[in-house]
């Protein structure tokens, strides 16, 4: 008689109906992430190619003439006009028509044919720290790189010969890098805001409060509203994987199967989250807003944009508190590393730890806050 | 009020010293009454006075933090799960699902009850006929007018055929027509032996009750049949009566008869005053005292107090109480 998940069959269907009823929300839920995939795939590319130069030749001899060349072959600056004073030259780059100047004195080639160290000044604008970054190693690596050439005047070989080799990722796509880490963000949208606004549409319309004076068990009535969910959420993930192996032609190296599987606690614990949600909203444009709390970390903290490295040292801890950086690492290790369950069942682990730990204190709060209130 | 043993046999609820707190706040302070079966309880009382808290804890979903309620012979403090199975419960939003039709909505209920498929298709067909649903079975909820709305809520709450049936305001936002309509039903299903338990801001289906009882700040401060309360000795103080006064320009009648010694108190009443006044008052002062600001009395006839009277009565009276205790 005490089934403690009683009510399960009913409500399941009951919240199968709603959704089909709706059609309008769920086509909406389901191209949104599309949508955001085709704008992340085919728009942002995060290499910097080409950085607008402005540069000041005082000297204008060969030597000087070659040292600029070999900036323009580097693929990494793009100059678009020569100045003839220092002033242009500022002027250029606050004007933030160029990002990078490049002065060569009127005694470089002198210099360098007596044999005597040359001095070459580029000036960065820093105001976006990625492009300068770029620009200062790859000018470094130019200079550095000259000079090799000149100490070693009988082409001898160089003592280390570093061979870096880019795995995983040899063309260093961005969609490769980007996709698998949408999945995550998406899959957490998806069904935190479903899960929450069924939950607070019942609030609104008090048909909660009608089903907590039937024989409904509490257990029979969260897992009927969350399956039909996790089932969109799964399907999601099969519409953006099916998305990003055939459009964006991202290649999946290790096995599908295995990110289905460990996708499982990820879902759990973002219905779980959602409901969470709906145990503090009591309308659904609260619950909108309280959707979106779960995003911004799970977008900064995760090292879905942002290396987890570049975290503050203070709030790094907090990224271990979130299941997307889980996710998103068995996203990108199983899609562009071919990396197995050998090597994710940690990231695995700690999601059914976290799934475990957020529907624990959701249902006590969904019991607490919503029904004894 | 002396209470009986509860002899689970006849009786539908009975609740003893029910305490509810949250916190430092007593919700529910020493409640106790008992209904029968068959009778349709007036739960009544001002917002935030406790109804809904009483509710809550009869259906088990808030805890008793003092007392005891059995209700169906079955003790809510033990087995809340048992209680729910035995009750219906029917809230003012009329707890539907727009988006599913009126069949969905009764087949979502009868499964939530675990009913067979056999009986469910039964006990629908008997739902649809008693409360006249049958055309509107494949329209959505959401387009019903409010009276249907509230019929297809009942229906759904009556499906597992409770015995016992809490309607929390069940006819708020109702036109007059589809509330007299639910009232013969519920004197219907009444005579059938089931049990209403109903809360109401209107005096006039308080009137229709066969039992009511008024809560005040958590306190129950009336309980008993309308006619027993209205003979109560704070309502009808002795040596008092209550007339009606007909008379044009009833405002400035009133404010003239206010200041007439031997009349307790005065109320306007439609185009009429209802008044408290000593027994031996006599009525013709009252009367000239009007002509002579103008005012002729078309009539004045001794008037029995009506229910709102009585809480009227039984409010200012326990309001002194309180104040007399914090003095």
């Amino acid at each position: 008689m005490t089934n403690l998940f009683r009510g399960f069959g009913a409500v399941f269907y009951k919240e199968a109906l709603h959704v089909r009823r709706d059609a309008g929300t769920l086509f909406f839920s389901l191209t949104m992430p599309l949508l955001q995939m085709f704008l992340l795939g085919f728009a942002i590319d995060t290499n910097i190619r080409q950085i607008n130069t402005v540069a000041y030749n005082a000297d204008g001899r060969r030597e000087s003439r070659e040292l600029l060349d070999r900036f323009k072959n580097s693929d990494s600056f793009h100059i678009i006009r020569y100045v003839e004073n220092d002033h242009d030259l500022n002027d250029m780059i606050i004007a933030g028509k160029a990002r990078v100047g490049i002065k060569i004195p009127v005694d470089f080639s002198d210099r360098l044919l007596r044999g005597m160290s040359a001095q070459v000044l580029v000036l960065i604008d820093g105001s976006d720290s990625s492009v300068a970054g770029q620009a200062i190693n790859v000018s470094t690596a130019i200079g550095l790189d000259e000079s090799l050439r000149r100490v070693l005047q009988d082409r001898a070989a160089f003592a280390v010969d570093m061979r870096p080799k880019l795995l995983f990722n040899p063309d260093s796509r961005s969609p490769n890098f980007f996709l698998p880490g949408l999945t995550a963000i998406m899959l957490l949208n998806v069904t935190t805001f479903l899960t929450a606004f069924s939950i607070v549409r019942e609030k609104e319309r008090g048909t909660l409060e009608q089903l907590f004076v039937t024989p409904v068990r509490p257990f029979g009535l969260l897992l009927g509203k969350l399956l039909p969910y996790l089932g969109i959420g799964f399907f999601e993930l099969c519409l953006i994987l099916f998305f990003m192996r055939f459009v964006f032609l991202v290649p999946i190296h290790g096995n599908v199967f295995l990110l289905a599987l460990l996708s499982l606690p990820y879902l759990f614990a973002a219905l779980s989250l959602g409901i969470l949600i709906s145990s503090k909203a009591s309308s659904q444009a609260e619950a909108m807003q309280l959707a979106f709390l779960p995003i911004l970390p799970s977008v900064f903290f995760s090292g879905y944009i942002f290396p987890r490295e570049t975290i503050p040292a203070m709030l790094y801890p907090l990224s271990y508190l979130i299941p997307a950086t889980y996710f998103i690492n068995i996203t990108r290790g199983i899609i562009l590393r071919g990396a197995g369950l050998v090597h994710l069942w940690t990231d695995g682990l700690a999601l059914c730890i976290l799934g475990a730990t957020l529907l624990t204190i959701a249902a006590r709060r969904f019991r607490n806050k919503v029904i004894m209130a | 009020m002396a209470l009986t043993p509860p002899s689970p046999a006849e009786t539908a609820i009975s609740a003893q010293h029910l305490v509810r707190r949250f916190g430092n706040f007593t919700a529910v302070n020493d409640v106790s009454f008992r209904v029968e079966k068959g009778e349709i309880f007036g739960f009544l009382g001002p917002n935030g006075s406790g109804k809904t808290t009483v509710i809550k804890m009869l259906t088990g979903l808030l805890p008793l933090s003092g007392g005891s309620a059995l209700v169906e012979g079955i003790d809510v403090r033990t087995d809340s799960e048992g209680v729910r199975e035995h009750i219906g419960y029917m809230s003012q939003n009329f707890s539907l699902y727009y988006d599913l039709t009126v069949e969905e909505n009764l087949q979502f209920y009868g499964r939530i009850y675990s009913l067979e498929a056999a009986r469910l298709k039964r006990r629908m067909e008997e739902i649809v006929q008693l409360n006249g649903l049958g055309p509107y079975l494949n329209r959505l909820a959401a387009q019903l007018s409010g009276g249907w709305k509230q019929r297809l809520a009942l229906g759904c709450a009556m499906l597992h055929e409770p015995k016992l049936l809490f309607l929390d305001e069940p006819t708020a936002g109702i036109d007059p027509v589809a509330r007299r309509q639910l009232w013969d039903l519920l004197f219907e299903l009444s005579g059938h032996g089931i049990t209403f338990f109903v809360t109401t801001h209107y005096m006039d289906e308080a009137e229709r009750c066969s039992h009511v009882a008024y809560i005040y700040y958590g306190k129950l401060i009336a309980d008993g049949t309308p006619d027993s309360l209205r003979q109560l000795p704070d309502v009808q103080p002795q040596g008092t009566m209550r007339v009606e006064i007909t008379a044009p320009e009833v405002t400035r009648a009133l404010r003239i008869a206010r200041h007439i010694p031997g009349i307790r108190s005065a109320t306007i009443f439609g185009q009429s005053i209802h008044a408290l006044v000593e027994e031996h008052f006599d009525l013709d002062v009252l009367r000239n005292q009007l002509l002579k600001e103008g005012i002729s009395v078309s009539e004045i006839r001794p008037l029995a107090p009506s229910l709102e009277d009585v809480f009227v009565e039984l409010t200012y009276k326990h309001q002194s109480l309180l104040e007399a205790a914090s003095d």
